[in-house]
């Protein structure tokens, strides 16, 4: 029996105004341990279907199977907890908490599930190994405050803190978009490297069509939803 | 460390700017309920504690809290005075115990004199019932000797043998002094708590004698004047007092002698029992105590309004805070939870500081309340009721912080993982 797809959405629909649906999906599958860019224009309804991935949000219809669970057969709480012990997020920018360092940044997801911080063992030791393999791995920068890095800096603690832990699936949200080109690509091949280790799935969201090739596959998120209109 | 309480302090701290003049607020408006209610006890307990044991306090004809407050309490003046012979015609009664004649009027640099006799030092009473104990000397012998309350003598620094020239009249700077009939320190009472620290203690014949050649607040011109060795012959038998003190032998003869001497036909005389007087001195000022602790909690809810308000012009900009900490797992509950520990943190340490200010600012006026109310502080630990009151506040700061919480708890629902506008 072929392993459940880390996603599978089936004949979704949201809408932030009612009879204004901005997704409409017949079916969206990514296979466990695939690597999807997933490209759209701004407003083409991207951030609205990682809110659905990751059970922020609830589709008016349809299904949404996450890892071989029915994130709609949970309630609120339970979801918040499948997200925290399941998912990590790296978003475009300023997503570090400015007033924690770069070590706390990191084992925070380890705070909210208990799942995430079993298995990353020791927290602090496994966010100290994750930040050298991203390339951050100065002792000294780990006890400094995030706006003291530089933007590249920060989006590998961001990755770093999505790792922590080994979640089954990375969604990163146009993680490279405010990196100039050999920042960009230093980052994306960390993060690949990091995911393959870890055996996580990674959907990566951007509107740079230069990255597809690095990726197992291209969707357009156009070719998808039926309510993106011309 | 688990999550919330660790990012409520980190938050707090990052904007320890608007959140140090939030807790200075909620500091200020809880120092100053606390202290009105410290300063309300102290008030309390210091007039109690100053005399026990005495049953009528008698002065001129007056209202008895004025009698009270200038007799006992050294506040205020007296505007008529009582004929020693009064006061030897019912201290003769057969029903009195003890009976010790006061004359106010005078001063030494800012403190009260006060003429007596020695028989003062035996029967005043403070506190539950404690004597008066000498910290060195004696009672008066001498026509020109002084005993010190210990707060005169600490604070201008005198000991046995000093020598101290007394001020007509009340003023703390006086150009009129009997600088001619020194007088010397010949005792220091240990510490009381009580008006009696405050007073310089003289007999009623060394006052007599400073005055005999003073008539209308000036003294004689120069020829005319009565050296202090040719004082000591002259007669000075006491001819006025300000009040005197009396004990009952019997508790039961208190209220027949009170009427008594207020029906007085030698002179117009009234008397007071102190603790009734007391009393009455309480429900004249409990009316204004109690408007006072009306808008000292006023100010406290006022400095817990500038808390919700400093919250929740923060929470725009926190949104993606928000969304963040949605990111790495946390519930909008644990959103509602972190803004409610951020409130109970300002409350609380606006409840830490206020604590310290209210001791600061008691300790401060302390000296000044002493000296120009005779009210003692004695600056203890909290009450029961002091902890009650600061926990009241950090629970009167969930309540109003739920107000922010519930709308990030709200909008965290709404935004998830980005800002919608």
């Amino acid at each position: 029996m072929p392993p459940s797809p880390a996603i599978d959405l089936e004949a979704i629909e949201y809408a932030w105004q009612r009879g204004r649906p901005v997704l409409d999906v017949p079916r969206f599958t990514v296979a466990a341990g695939e690597r999807l860019f997933l490209t759209g224009p701004s407003g083409s309804g991207k951030s609205t279907l990682l809110g659905l991935i990751g059970g922020v949000l609830a589709p008016g219809r349809g299904r949404v199977s996450i890892l071989g669970t029915d994130l709609a057969a949970l309630g609120g709480a339970r979801r918040d907890a499948f997200r925290a012990a399941h998912v990590g997020f790296i978003f475009q920018m300023f997503n570090l908490l400015p007033y924690l360092s770069v070590l706390e940044n990191v084992v925070l997801p380890a705070r909210f599930s208990r799942e995430r911080r079993e298995r990353a063992g020791e927290p602090r030791r496994e966010a100290t190994r994750l930040l050298a393999a991203l390339g951050l791995d100065d002792a000294e920068l780990l006890g400094r405050g995030v706006t003291e890095l530089s933007i590249g800096q920060q989006q590998r603690v961001a990755a770093a803190r999505a790792l922590l832990g080994r979640p089954a699936l990375i969604v990163a949200d146009e993680p490279t978009s405010s990196l100039d080109w050999a920042t960009r690509q230093s980052f994306l091949t960390l993060l690949m490297q990091e995911c393959r280790a870890a055996g996580s799935t990674l959907l990566f969201v951007s509107h740079d069509l230069t990255l597809g090739a690095q990726f197992d596959r291209t969707v357009a998120l156009a070719d998808l939803n039926r309510a993106a209109g011309p | 460390m688990s999550a919330l309480p660790l990012l409520a302090l980190r938050s707090v701290w990052n904007r320890r700017g608007t959140a140090a003049l939030t807790v200075f607020s909620i500091a200020v408006s809880v120092a100053l309920l606390l202290g009105v209610l410290h300063l309300r006890e102290d008030a309390r307990r210091s007039f109690a504690n100053t005399v026990s044991g005495t049953d009528l306090v008698v002065g001129a004809r007056s209202s008895p809290l004025s009698l009270l407050l200038y007799a006992v309490f050294h506040v205020g003046e007296a505007t008529q005075s009582v004929s020693y012979a009064s006061y030897e015609k019912v201290a003769r009664h057969p029903d009195v115990a003890w009976a010790v004649p006061v004359a106010l009027g005078d001063s030494h640099r800012g403190f009260r004199v006060l003429g007596t006799e020695a028989s003062y030092f035996e029967h005043w009473r403070y506190g539950r019932g404690r004597a008066l104990a000498f910290d060195a000397g004696a009672p008066f012998v001498d026509l020109y000797d002084a005993v010190l309350g210990a707060e005169v003598a600490a604070r201008l620094g005198y000991h046995l043998g000093d020598r101290i020239v007394i001020a007509h009249g009340l003023g703390e700077v006086s150009f009129a002094e009997h600088a001619d009939k020194p007088f010397r320190v010949a005792g220091i009472l240990a510490r009381t708590g009580t008006p009696v620290d405050r007073a310089v203690h003289v007999s009623l014949e060394g006052l007599a004698a400073m005055h005999l050649d003073w008539q209308s607040g000036a003294q004689a011109p120069p020829g005319e004047r009565v050296s202090a060795e040719a004082a000591r012959a002259a007669d000075l038998r006491p001819q006025r007092i300000t009040a005197f003190m009396v004990g009952m032998r019997s508790k039961s003869t208190v209220l027949v002698m009170q009427r008594a001497l207020n029906e007085y036909r030698g002179e117009a005389l009234t008397a007071i029992i102190p603790g009734v007087a007391l009393t009455q001195l309480w429900e004249l000022v409990g009316v204004a105590e109690t408007a006072l602790l009306v808008v000292a909690a006023c100010v406290v809810v006022a400095g817990l309004l500038g808390m919700l308000t400093a919250i929740l012009t923060s929470l725009n900009e926190r949104r993606r805070e928000m969304a963040i900490l949605r990111s790495v797992g946390a519930r909008p509950l644990d959103v509602f939870a972190l803004l409610l520990l951020e409130a109970a943190l300002l409350a609380a340490a606006g409840a830490v500081a206020g604590v310290g200010l209210m001791y600061a600012a008691l300790a401060g006026s302390a000296p000044l309340l002493a000296r120009r109310f005779g009210v003692v502080l004695e600056i203890g630990a909290l009450t029961p009721y002091d902890a009650a009151l600061l926990a009241g506040v950090v629970v009167a700061s969930l309540v109003i912080g739920a107000v922010p919480a519930l709308n990030a708890y709200r909008r965290s629902l709404a935004d998830g993982l980005t800002i919608r506008l």
